[in-house]
């Protein structure tokens, strides 16, 4: 198998205008997250709604700052393997402790 | 062709692996992986002692919500910063490639001393790494992100170093795309820690 350049994914990757974009979303995103600290409502759904924004966030810069969006699919898988056995150990805990 | 010269042409070009993927690169994503698992256990930990205040301050009682969002858009504009600079510096313009570094690594001084302040201060509210099993689970865990921004910021200050030395051109730029892979990470650390450990309620 002949091997593949480096990084020669760099002409499909996006330009400063889009990055600019993603981080006035990103911003949105966190001024959204600081302002559920302040609204009295149900608990259960604040903590939704925090999960929510921090995937969207989580999601936002892996796929795009990273690139990991635009890399090859080992690529993802090796990163995805970790955070999902870190995921597993989070959730496994929480239902040993009932602490969330 | 120096030997030097010849090192660097070896190092940087395309060089052939079974997966088409550099060793370098597959090495970084690993090595992010793994930390996935250090930081998720250093999260959890911190989820499960968070309530053991032992009559110290809670989480509640010390918290500066405003203060913590002003460091998190800190360190999302450093992410920006330095995609941009990679940004460039592909495109052949080093020298905004190392204005957008230095930029980077100043944010992300900014940001240790917004952590320097907030551990300082809820050190004079009764807080410490010894004070209960919440202080040590908070302090362990923001701290070692902490760290990690610390390694980062001499990691962008040598990459801009090297840079102005002329040993960073565009053909070389898998190496600060790694960096920035670590930079970024240290982001996405800090956008679960901001919300789990800051903002997602908790009733004791």
């Amino acid at each position: 198998m002949s091997a593949q350049p480096v990084s020669h994914h760099a002409h499909e990757l996006p330009g400063p205008a889009t990055y600019l974009k993603l981080a006035v979303i990103l911003g949105i995103f966190t001024i959204i997250e600081t302002a559920t600290y302040y609204i009295h409502i149900s608990e259960f759904i604040i903590t939704i709604a925090l999960l929510f924004f921090m995937a969207c966030k989580f999601v936002l810069v892996v796929g795009y700052y990273m690139h990991l969006k635009f890399e090859s699919r080992l690529l993802s898988a090796i990163f995805t393997g970790g955070l999902m056995t870190s995921l597993a150990g989070m959730i496994a805990l929480i239902a040993i402790y009932h602490n969330f | 062709m120096s030997q030097a010269e010849q090192i660097a042409h070896h190092t940087d070009e395309a060089h052939a692996t079974s997966t088409g993927i550099s060793h370098n690169k597959m090495m970084m994503w690993a090595f992010l992986a793994s930390d996935c698992m250090f930081f998720g256990s250093l999260i959890m930990t911190f989820m499960v002692y968070r309530g053991k205040a032992a009559g110290g301050p809670r989480p509640q009682d010390i918290w500066d919500i405003p203060y913590t969002s002003v460091s998190a858009a800190v360190l999302l504009l450093s992410s920006l910063a330095i995609v941009l600079a990679l940004t460039y510096l592909q495109r052949g313009n080093e020298r905004a490639f190392r204005i957008w570094l230095v930029a980077t690594a100043a944010l992300g001084l900014l940001f240790l001393g917004g952590q320097f302040y907030e551990f300082t201060t809820f050190y004079h509210e009764g807080l410490s790494l010894h004070s209960s099993l919440f202080g040590t689970t908070f302090f362990v865990l923001t701290g070692f992100h902490g760290t990690h921004v610390g390694i980062g910021v001499i990691w962008l200050l040598s990459l801009a170093w090297l840079s102005k030395r002329g040993k960073i051109p565009p053909s070389r730029a898998e190496m600060p795309e790694i960096v920035a892979l670590y930079w970024h990470f240290v982001d996405i650390v800090w956008i679960i820690i901001f919300a789990v450990v800051y903002l997602i309620p908790y009733k004791p």
